[in-house]
């Protein structure tokens, strides 16, 4: 072997040339890195700073407020306006809080939310594998629902729930919430089982499984990563309503963001700056607590369920 | 371009006048084809021939616009693909990712129901046959590209069929695995004896698989023979050109009288076509194609008689068991295969004889076989 090739290598033991080698040194302060994390710094800071505002307020004493240093940490914590915005604060007739309109939007946002994404997802399969006559014509009109504005059918739809008899109930807002869900959550659904190799619908089909089958038994497995997607996108929209929320119910079936503005826009009495900053941070906690949660399975999902040809 | 006469019972799988359009877009015309019960068809085209669409015809995944299909002499052009007696492999493995491949193997078997101990008995036995045992209780993602296609065949082998379905199933695989799968199937088919129908745009696949091969073309069967037929009596230009690496060399001219022969006459330099096995009279002044394949053109040492001719050398491409040369004579160039350790320099003079037994002669018109 020594024979063959044989290793000139110099006393100090390197065979490197002076200059450069390996990888290119990075500036920290480049000009590039500056404009980035300067963008990214000044875009949080956008969102971070009246949040950072909304906590604090929620937390100072009324007195505390009137001294108007809205950026100034709590000198006295107290946690009196959260529970007075919970449970005790005025909307309308009733002096009971939050806490009502809150259980009221969860009784609208749950099945809500799953309705939307059963339908959807089949609706989905159906149009991206069970290609039917007429199944774009029925695609393209759903698609163009999705850019209607909400508010051209908001009096029709309340002489329809009247007709029928769900007006002013919590399942009439659970059907319109389903409704207006339809069109994007389809597309959603659609998109991804039409980026679903077709090579493992057909192998169903060979393997005798029928529409249902092959709905739970192949592509729900596989789609975890677009159900949270969906109910991510579902729970915020419908939590988030206000619209549907004030027109299609009545103050006792208030959801939670119709209460909120009811608290926060009572014309009587003082107005509580910090307990209208709990009651919106309570009212924006259930999204939130969407995303950090759901964020996190939505990434292990799309790890999981990696497709690879 | 064939004929469609045959007996009944010895067909595994007929189909009859098939056609089949997406709005205006006609991907099969017409179609007939009749596979022999225990046959290996290789259908064989580049990609948008409609090769695979016949296949999906065949598995009930497409619904043909006219036409019927037989299996087993039942008209099955109306049945869901369970219900046909077919099974199926595909290019991309089509493994249920969610699944263990012991469930993959069994999916179908358990949708149709069948007793457990039945269900173990025939994922144990396709398991068996195609030695994939110590997989069975890994995930598709956990197997490399040729343990997931030896599984997706295992599939098809528990549905206990009549006829197996590929569709360019060893596309997705590297050089060297898909030439040892290759044998694989080659041996699954003898063992099984099993109708085989493997689409395929890869000719040596289709070689060495087939006992038929038919040869595609935008929804038409060129030609369905033999491989041994196919490879040297192409019926027309486009099978001869399409079978064969190196390609075969094709010469424009004509034919022309000499000497009380025939002869073909390019650039006016004249090609003796003595040997040459014409299927009807070789008239004088008719514009051909002459086709030759690279090793049917002997060079230097090899000649043992004939008409000689002399070329240059162009190009030289060492191959390692061959050697191509490329040669310009008579104002054409052409490939002729040489044994590896024969070496030419650029430019060196060669001698020549054309295999006329073995070339093919194509009207320049209809680029038929003459």
């Amino acid at each position: 072997m020594a024979n063959t090739f044989t290793i000139t290598a110099d006393p100090s033991g390197t065979r490197l040339q002076p200059g450069p080698q390996g990888a290119r040194p990075r500036k920290v302060l480049s000009p590039r890195n500056i404009i980035v994390y300067g963008t990214l710094t000044v875009a949080a800071l956008y969102y971070l700073v009246p949040l950072y505002v909304m906590v604090v307020t929620s937390l100072k004493g009324m007195p505390e407020i009137r001294l108007g240093n809205i950026f100034s940490p709590p000198m006295e914590i107290t946690f009196e306006p959260w529970v007075k915005a919970w449970a005790q604060a005025c909307t309308g007739l009733n002096c009971d809080g939050l806490s009502r309109g809150f259980w009221n939007s969860v009784q609208i946002t749950v099945p809500s939310v799953l309705l939307s994404i059963a339908i959807a997802s089949v609706n989905g399969y159906a149009l991206a594998n069970w290609r039917f006559k007429g199944s774009e014509i029925f695609f393209t009109i759903l698609i163009v629902g999705a850019f209607i504005p909400y508010q051209v059918m908001i009096y029709p739809i309340v002489i329809v729930l009247r007709e029928i008899g769900l007006y002013g109930t919590l399942y009439g807002l659970i059907l319109v919430h389903s409704i207006f869900g339809m069109p994007i959550q389809t597309l959603l659904f659609r998109n991804y089982f039409v980026s679903l190799p077709e090579e493992l619908f057909k192998a169903a089909r060979i393997d005798g499984a029928g529409f249902w089958q092959i709905y739970f038994r192949i592509m729900l497995p596989m789609s975890l990563p677009i159900f949270v997607v969906s109910m991510i996108l579902q729970t915020t929209g419908i939590w988030n309503d206000f619209l549907f929320g004030v027109v299609f119910t009545r103050p006792d079936t208030y959801p939670m963001t119709v209460q909120l503005n009811n608290i926060v826009n009572s014309v009587q009495g003082v107005k509580e700056y910090n307990v209208n900053m709990a009651a919106t941070l309570l009212t924006g906690a259930v999204p939130l607590i969407v995303y950090f949660v759901s964020g996190r399975l939505f990434v292990r999902g799309i790890a999981a369920g990696a497709v690879k040809g | 371009m064939h004929d469609t006469v045959s007996t009944r019972t010895q067909n595994s799988v007929s189909i009859r006048d098939l056609s089949l359009s997406f709005g205006s877009v006609k991907v099969l015309e017409t179609l007939n084809l009749d596979i022999r019960d225990g046959e290996f068809l290789v259908l064989l085209g580049s990609s948008g021939c409609g090769k695979s669409t016949l296949l999906n015809c065949i598995a009930g995944l497409l619904e043909p616009t006219e036409g019927q299909i037989f299996i087993k002499d039942k008209n099955v052009t109306w049945e869901e693909p369970k219900d046909r007696g077919i099974g199926m492999v595909f290019q991309s493995y089509a493994l249920y990712p969610q699944m263990t491949v012991e469930r993959n193997l069994s999916f179908g078997l358990r949708v149709a129901k069948l007793p457990k101990d039945e269900i173990d008995r025939r994922v144990a036995r396709a398991a068996g046959i195609l030695q994939i045992e110590p997989l069975l209780k890994r995930k598709p993602s956990e197997l490399s590209g040729g343990q997931r296609q030896r599984v997706a065949i295992g599939r098809a082998l528990v549905r206990d069929v009549d006829v197996f379905l590929f569709d360019e199933p060893l596309s997705n695989l590297d050089a060297k695995l898909r030439s040892e799968l290759r044998v694989e199937i080659k041996r699954l088919h003898q063992a099984l004896k099993n109708t085989m129908i493997y689409v395929t745009h890869d000719q040596i696949e289709a070689l060495t698989l087939a006992d038929r091969i038919a040869i595609m073309k935008s929804g038409v069967i060129q030609q369905l023979d033999d491989p041994v037929t196919i490879y040297n009596k192409p019926r027309n230009r486009f099978v001869a050109g399409f079978i064969g690496s190196p390609s075969m060399n094709f010469l424009k001219g004509e034919l022309a009288e000499e000497g009380g022969r025939t002869v073909f006459r390019t650039n006016g330099v004249s090609f003796s076509l003595d040997g040459y096995d014409a299927s009807e009279p070789l008239k004088p002044g008719r514009k051909v194609i002459l086709g030759v394949r690279p090793e049917h053109i002997k060079v230097d040492g090899d000649i043992s008689g004939g008409e000689v001719h002399e070329a240059v050398v162009d190009i030289e491409e060492p191959m390692g068991a061959d050697n191509l040369l490329w040669l310009k004579h008579a104002g054409h160039v052409m490939s002729v295969r040489i044994g590896g350790a024969r070496r030419y320099a650029v430019g060196a003079k060669v001698r020549l004889a054309f295999d006329m037994s073995m070339a093919s002669l194509f009207d320049a018109e209809t680029e038929e076989r003459i």
